[in-house]
């Protein structure tokens, strides 16, 4: 018998689990073999009420690997995620939405109650509906990363993670090794031309294509700021590199941070602002400068803007 | 007082949900309820991003589809900027759509809903999942594998990402494909097309004529449809069209999408998170009774092969023919929900290649002219669990103020509500339950692949 594994989804959007799948080929083995899943929910059928849904306590069996995608936006993804941690002796936090809280933390920018009396209350929805409170989890106060609940013993982000890394983590596991993972910034893997910043002044929105000739290699492509686009791979974790170029710079299109920040605490929107003004580019003309941290608002980084507080600039 | 049977989590399906059966004091079924339970609020986070952004936001409410949200917002920005998409780059998002329809049915045929009929609804749970399916039928499994495989590495060499894409951007598509693209998307649409074509005669010959006792009863309600079709000759379209909205007797509206407000109306339950759409327009409310539901219609795929004239690639259309000499138009029974899934995967796969043998496939004009500026759009598409509108209004500066989604999903919560108590009525009585009729209740939601 393989190894006892676990998968659990909290608040996501089961990108994760389709990265899972990408591994291909090699993923067959691997869920045969190596591994035994005894519980995950988008592929099999254990209960956490036994498997007539008589029970009343949540239960996980034991597993040695416990893997968890989504952040922790609710009383059932917490209870869930405490149960995970009781029953795996390793958890791993998969996704960005685990490690920083993703884009569902965008949330944490703006005050929840009012914004969900809203969702409520939109032009095809029925007047005098009101937000559901019956046999529905209760919402947090806020997203939360998983590391800000229990303790995780393992970060891989990515949205989506690279197929490759979770491959890379799972064997390492199985073979009683420390996985070998990217540590430097998305830029450490973007084989773009540099040339020097040159007369970039303020940051173009991107409503118009980069400057490419179609189908030349990548590293024939200038650099995407140095083109005077926002492109956050200075300041975002590396990862996302599948075939010679970070994944976004391969469509020709600059990246937004979905790696989250390059050291584990640190802050993206910061780490831009003073990456863009010490190449003496103009920080306010970037549209919208707290969704620069749209994939790590967990962890306390984005709160709603005070009321009656002076504009953040 | 009777007791709650909690059937949590709803297993092998996209998100998160669990149904709870209420037995009488007799053991007999008294009410059922499908839980959806949770609320994220895109249409809240995204007021104040500028609208560009927003199709790299958006895809992540779902990773299952995230072309479809992210291309339904991309029409929607345009709509909002009033941009017309350059032909080519058109054609790049709609054959973006039309493969990523592709892969998405192999995952849902076969890692998720083959378990019941390969293993039996009735197999225990530890073997009745992808893994048994590997075990008892390896061959296939393989071949299956590299399928989705070949599907997904297509589309992520592409267009960069396949899950949370970003190259379909405001005005068209963010880079041009050169002819030796297009001759390996080719080659490999026409192995997914020769695929496509044995899933569908495989599960006409070995799945649905063994268990057309139970499609003809697990499940099945009345309810009227919803669809896109061609606005010219009413032929089934994924990316864009008119809508089409049937009525259980067979007769319909058709609708331009920015008009969806006078036709479609979400109803809310305190036990659910997730809005009900309903046909606003019929003018009879909302109910979900079994005999006599109001407002009531289903998307996704049956609803799609319901409401299309025909289909306008040769492959499909002949199995169009062939489902509707069998079971008429429109077609009720729930889980045709998987036939009707597999004709859609010949027609995405007829559909890809047409669109990469047009010889302006490869043109290098993929981008128009775009400026930010105040108005309104309304993208739709049909992503394969339904019609998915985005409707978003800008400001001077082209940064969303006001937002209104209706996801795929959301058109069959009160379907699938109505099935779940269809099926466990029929199924439970008298206190007798087990695993295998309780796995018989989630066959029910899972046809709907929600």
């Amino acid at each position: 018998m393989g190894v006892t594994t676990a998968l659990e989804w909290l608040g996501s959007c089961s990108g994760c689990e389709i990265a899972i799948l990408n591994i291909g080929e090699a993923l067959v083995p691997i869920i045969t073999e190596a591994l035994d899943i005894v519980h995950a929910p988008v592929l099999m059928d254990h209960k956490y009420f036994g498997q007539c849904g008589e029970g009343v306590t949540l239960t996980i069996p034991e597993a040695v690997v416990g893997i968890v995608t989504g952040g922790v936006s609710n009383h059932e993804h917490l209870e869930v995620l405490e149960e995970m941690r009781k029953k795996c002796k390793v958890l791993i936090a998969l996704g960005t939405c685990a490690t920083h809280g993703g884009i569902p933390a965008l949330m944490n920018g703006q005050d929840r109650q009012q914004s969900w009396e809203e969702v409520y209350q939109t032009v095809t929805t029925d007047p005098g509906a009101q937000i559901p409170n019956v046999e529905v989890p209760a919402p947090l106060d806020r997203v939360y990363a998983c590391d800000e609940k229990v303790k995780i013993d393992m970060q891989l982000p990515g949205c989506p993670p690279n197929p490759e890394l979770i491959a890379e983590v799972i064997v390492s596991l199985l073979e009683n090794r420390a996985p070998v993972l990217p540590g430097k910034s998305v830029c450490d893997t973007c084989p773009t031309r540099r040339e020097g910043k040159g007369d970039v002044e303020k940051v173009k929105r991107f409503i118009t294509n980069a400057t490419f000739k179609p189908g030349e290699p990548i590293d024939q492509m200038r650099c995407l700021l140095e083109q005077g686009y926002l492109c956050m791979g200075p300041v975002t974790a590396a990862g996302c590199a599948k075939r010679g170029a970070p994944a976004c710079i391969s469509a020709r299109v600059p990246c937004r941070g979905c790696f989250g920040p390059v050291r584990k605490d640190g802050n993206q929107l910061l780490d831009m602002m003073n990456a863009l003004a010490s190449n003496g580019i103009d920080y306010k003309s970037v549209v919208d400068r707290r969704s620069l941290l749209r994939f790590s608002g967990a962890h306390g980084m984005l709160r709603p803007v005070k009321k009656r507080a002076d504009k953040e600039d | 007082m009777g007791k709650v049977l909690n059937i949590a989590p709803v297993s092998r399906i996209e998100g998160h949900a669990k149904i709870a059966i209420h037995l009488d004091d007799q053991g007999n079924v008294q009410d059922s309820f499908l839980h959806i339970q949770s609320l994220r609020g895109f249409e809240k986070f995204i007021e104040g991003r500028p609208a560009e952004e927003v199709p790299r936001i958006v895809n992540r409410i779902c990773g299952i589809c995230p072309w479809m949200h992210h291309l339904a917002s991309n029409k929607a920005v345009d709509g909002a900027f009033g941009v017309t998409p350059t032909e080519t780059g058109y054609k790049l998002r709609e054959m973006c759509q039309v493969m990523a329809h592709i892969n998405d049915k192999i995952l849902h045929f076969f890692f998720l809903a083959a378990p019941d009929f390969v293993l039996g609804p009735d197999a225990d749970y530890a073997v009745r999942n992808v893994i048994g399916v590997v075990k008892a039928a390896p061959e296939l499994a393989t071949q299956v594998v590299k399928m989705r495989q070949l599907g997904q590495m297509m589309l992520d060499k592409f267009a960069g990402k396949a899950i949370h894409p970003i190259a379909g951007v405001v005005g068209g598509f963010a880079k041009p494909m050169i002819e030796e693209e297009r001759q390996e998307l080719l080659a490999g649409t026409r192995t997914l097309l020769d695929f496509a074509c044995f899933a569908l005669d495989f599960a006409i010959n070995n799945v649905f004529a063994k268990y057309l006792d139970v499609i003809s009863d697990l499940g099945v309600i009345k309810t009227g449809f919803l669809g896109t079709v061609d606005r010219a000759d009413g032929s089934l379209r994924l990316y864009d069209g008119k809508q089409r909205l049937m009525k259980p007797d067979g007769s319909y509206v058709d609708f331009e999408g920015k008009d969806y407000t006078q036709y479609l109306g979400e109803h809310v339950e305190p036990w659910g998170y997730s809005k009900m759409p309903y046909a606003k327009s019929w003018n009879e409310g909302f109910d979900m009774n079994l005999a006599a539901p109001k407002g009531i219609y289903r998307a996704n795929t049956l609803a799609r092969i319901n409401v299309c004239d025909k289909i306008s690639t040769p492959k499909a259309q002949a199995a169009l023919e062939a489902f509707r000499a069998s079971f008429g138009r429109p077609a009720q029974q729930t889980l045709l929900y998987h036939y009707a899934r597999l004709i859609e995967l010949v027609y995405a796969c007829e559909r890809t290649i047409e669109l990469l043998e047009w010889e302006g496939i490869t043109d290098p004009k993929v981008r128009a002219k775009v400026e930010p500026k105040a108005g309104r759009g309304v993208g739709i598409v049909e992503a394969p669990r339904g019609t998915l509108i985005h409707d978003y209004t800008t400001d001077d500066n082209g940064c969303i103020v006001k937002a209104n989604l209706i996801v795929g999903t959301t058109h069959n919560i009160a379907p699938m509500n109505m099935s779940v108590k269809q099926a466990a009525t029929t199924l439970i009585k008298n206190g007798v339950y087990n695993q295998g009729l309780l796995n018989q209740v989630e066959m029910a939601v899972r046809a709907y692949d929600p």
